[in-house]
């Protein structure tokens, strides 16, 4: 299984499932991190934390620590 | 709608996710016919404007941006509230304004979808479409509102284009068909949130069926307890009801962005049409810098650079500062044309004009920081600012988000305070308060500049860098890592928990509006003019009082009265001569500098006989560990109320006149000595200490009264001011200490 917060920059993945029941999991889930969407790698801030994604077509910034709770299809 | 009787004033919610331009629709409808208060008991912004559509008057509810209709804490549920007719003290909307951004329109039509399940009349405005356009994104509006169903305006809020179907929307809104979308969610789902309601509505007859669905949802545990939903006719059945959802693959809460975002690329489907050939953005292009590795820091310290540089200017801020301070003067001087001396005229030029015109001053300096903030919020670069800083205040418990209010606190921490509303998370949200005063905010300026400029020997190094800036950084950046240090100790004490998370929408850059921008500085100048015009006035008329009664004029003045006396009787008899010689002007010079010098020591005896006085000299033995003698420890009692009173207080009680920032003052600082001895009161570890004082304490009354509105609780300004206070004792008491050990 792959996490979100495994990608490497420039790199797109799959959404597989978000498991958590957490308001963290359900504001990504909200903000579009839903199964079956595609995701990508921008970038990271400065000190390596936190990432920055694109998703449905914006640019959002998560933590790693966030990024764990995105599993990605293999 | 008939011909003869007015329709009835419409009120219209206006809701819609952050950076849609929300706030640039919302000016550009109702211009400066807006009032903002607050809901009871929450953080939240109550903010109505007026139009007229072809004669027919609505009221605009502005709500706050959000992402999705599903509260889980108090704030959140205001909107939720407030559409659904259920928040007290304000008007049941007719219903529904959403705006939307297009070029972004998966995302934003998530909350659409949520606000169709109200069945309100709907009216969508799809804005932002030049941004769409430029991205290679083109939307078929028409076929967009044949499928919701509902109206669908393409605006350019900014430059008010798509505004007359908008307005002519508004005028017929009876026109408008209530939204009725077919439900996201599959027959099972919508099964158990019907009978969920059916049980729900024995107890709450009133309770609205989006409340049910959103019980059933809500896995945080806020709903349950707002709706009172526990207990044993409720909770086994939503337990039951979610297990059996989960069993068919469709698990709580990951069920309801999965049904609606389904939606949405249902009804997009056909309707958005992308430019394959991919490219690169202009947002893309300036992210390459302002979030690079190196350039991003780099430009971030010179925009900082920058702002602080512009509200020092000696050009701009600084000139302008002293167009009010001369304004002040001579109103003061007025004052004294027209009335005689006595207790009323020192409440007026002292009390009044002293105390909120020494806060007023600050108002230029307050504009120009709010200008920054407002721009480089406007064009989306505060959302990078914080990306960038996140790291570092991950650190010490915080997130990226309590960047801008504790920038905002530079200025004032009243709205940096206010700011803080952006923080989702409440604990977030809490520390982020109770640190913002540790800000070094503009009123501590005058302090800092009148003890540097008196006490700091002035040196350059390395050819530019002068010793009175350097202690000016440090200073501010004693507030700042001292904010920090003690967010990290909350965290770890009594407002423990993880560090809040950082989920942030980077939003596409754009040109600022100046509507918007003028309009949000107006709003909180207005809100600072406001503060100085009632409690800091209220709170100078008690400080003039303490500090001027009791006062026995004829016991004070009566050792005086014999060298008055004859001064004034030589004055006469020079004055008698028709042309008098040099050396007589220099002699009338002489009488009067001997005068006012025996004015300031009869105020500097009355101030001592003060209440003020007897509390300065009752603190004494407190304040002498930090190098202190009783007059300064009763400037510091005199500036509870407003830390900037402290170069007033000082300046009357070192036996000066009222122009405190003067040279004159400086002069008397340092020749000021121990009473009854000619060992100087002021060494540079006495001015460090009083510096690290201010730059620590809560010597400020609307900042508490803010912390007391925003977190409704009488606890925590409690807290703030006792924990700052402790914090200034102790820092300023190693100061003197140190410093004199090493200084000698």
């Amino acid at each position: 299984m792959k996490l979100l917060s495994q990608l490497k920059v420039g790199q797109e993945g799959v959404v597989a499932e978000i498991p958590g029941n957490d308001s963290v999991s359900v504001r990504l889930l909200e903000m579009g991190i839903t199964p079956g969407a595609t995701v990508k790698l921008l970038g990271s801030a400065p000190l390596g934390d936190p990432l920055e994604i694109e998703i449905r077509g914006y640019h959002l910034s998560l933590r790693r620590q966030e990024a764990m709770l995105v599993h990605l299809a293999d | 709608m008939s011909v003869d009787a007015p329709a009835k004033p419409l009120s219209i919610a206006l809701v819609g996710n952050p950076n849609t331009g929300k706030s640039t629709l919302f000016s550009a409808l109702c211009g400066v016919r807006q009032k903002t208060g607050n809901y009871p008991g929450v953080t939240v912004e109550k903010k109505h404007g007026q139009l007229t559509a072809s004669g027919r008057k609505i009221t605009l509810i502005d709500l706050p941006g959000t992402y999705s209709l599903a509260p889980r804490s108090p704030d959140e549920m205001v909107a939720v509230d407030v559409l659904l007719g259920r928040q007290r003290n304000e008007t049941t909307p007719d219903g529904v304004l959403v705006i939307v951004d297009a070029s972004n329109l998966e995302r934003n039509l998530y909350i659409v979808s949520q606000i169709a399940e109200l069945g309100l009349r709907t009216i969508v405005v799809l804005n932002m479409v030049d941004v769409a356009t430029e991205r290679g994104i083109t939307i078929d509006a028409a076929a967009l509102e044949q499928r919701l169903g509902i109206p669908v305006v393409a605006t350019q809020a900014n430059r008010k284009e798509g505004f007359d179907r908008l307005r002519s929307l508004l005028a017929d809104f009876d026109q408008v068909p209530p939204a009725t979308i077919p439900s996201p969610f599959s027959d099972l789902f919508q099964e158990k949130v019907d009978s969920l309601h059916t049980v729900l509505k024995k107890r709450q007859p009133e309770l609205p069926k989006f409340l049910a669905e959103r019980l059933l949802l809500d896995t945080s545990g806020y709903l349950a307890d707002e709706l009172h939903a526990h207990g044993q006719e409720v909770q086994p059945g939503i337990e039951k009801a979610r297990t059996e959802l989960a069993s068919v693959g469709t698990p709580v809460p990951a069920v309801e962005a999965i049904a609606r975002y389904g939606w949405v690329q249902k009804t997009l489907d056909g309707v958005v049409t992308r430019d394959t050939t991919p490219r690169q953005s202009v947002t893309d292009r300036i992210d390459r810098v302002l979030t690079h590795r190196f350039l991003g820091p780099l430009v971030f310290a010179l925009v900082m650079f920058a702002m602080f540089q512009s509200i020092f200017s000696e050009r701009v801020a600084m000139a302008l500062v002293g167009w009010i301070e001369f304004a002040f003067e001579w109103l003061s001087e007025l004052a004294g044309s027209f009335m005689s001396e006595g207790p009323l005229l020192s409440l007026i030029q002292n009390g009044i004009i002293g105390g909120v015109g020494s806060v007023l001053v600050f108002l230029p300096q307050i504009c120009i920081l709010f200008l920054f903030i407002a721009v480089l919020e406007d064009c989306g670069y505060m959302a990078r600012a914080a990306y960038l800083m996140d790291r570092l205040f991950s650190r010490f418990g915080l997130s990226g988000r309590s960047f801008i209010p504790l920038l905002s606190s530079f200025a004032c921490a009243i709205p940096g305070i206010m700011a803080a509303r952006v923080i989702e998370n409440r604990r977030d949200r809490l520390i982020t308060i109770l640190i913002a005063p540790l800000m070094s905010c503009s009123a501590r300026l005058p302090v800092y500049i009148l003890l540097v400029a008196a006490f700091v020997p002035d040196r350059t190094y390395l050819g530019f860098i002068r010793s009175g800036t350097l202690t000016m950084l440090a200073m501010y950046a004693l507030g700042m890592i001292a904010a920090l240090l003690v967010a990290l100790v909350l965290r770890k004490t009594i407002l423990r928990g993880e560090t809040p998370p950082f989920v942030l929408e980077l939003p596409t850059y754009k040109w600022p509006d100046i509507s918007t921008v003028l309009g949000r500085v107006f709003d909180r100048a207005m809100a600072f003019v406001y503060r100085a015009g009632t409690l800091i006035f209220a709170v100078t008329v008690i400080v003039w009082a303490v500090s001027y009664f009791p006062r026995d004029e004829e016991a004070v003045q009566q050792p005086f009265a014999a060298e008055i006396a004859q001064l004034q009787s030589e004055r006469e008899s020079i004055e008698a001569a028709e042309t008098p010689t040099p050396e007589e002007e220099a002699q009338l010079e002489e009488i009067d500098a001997r005068l006012s010098a025996i004015d300031n020591q009869i105020a500097g005896t009355h101030l001592r006989n003060s209440f003020l006085g007897q509390g300065g000299q009752w603190i004494e033995p407190v304040v002498r560990p930090l190098g202190w003698d009783w007059r300064i420890g009763a400037g510091v009692l005199a500036s509870f109320p407003a830390r900037e009173v402290v170069v007033g207080t000082l300046g009357v009680i070192y036996n000066l006149g009222e122009d405190a920032e003067s040279d004159s003052l400086r002069e008397q600082l340092q020749n000021a000595t121990w009473e009854g001895t000619d060992r100087k009161v002021f060494t540079l570890p006495v001015a460090l200490s009083v510096m690290v004082f201010f730059a620590l304490c809560a010597q400020c009354m609307a900042t508490l009264a803010v912390i007391k509105r925003e977190t409704n609780s009488w606890w925590w300004p409690l807290f703030t001011f006792t924990y700052m206070t402790v914090l200034a004792y102790v820092a300023a008491f190693i100061t003197y200490q140190v410093g004199t050990l090493i200084l000698g």
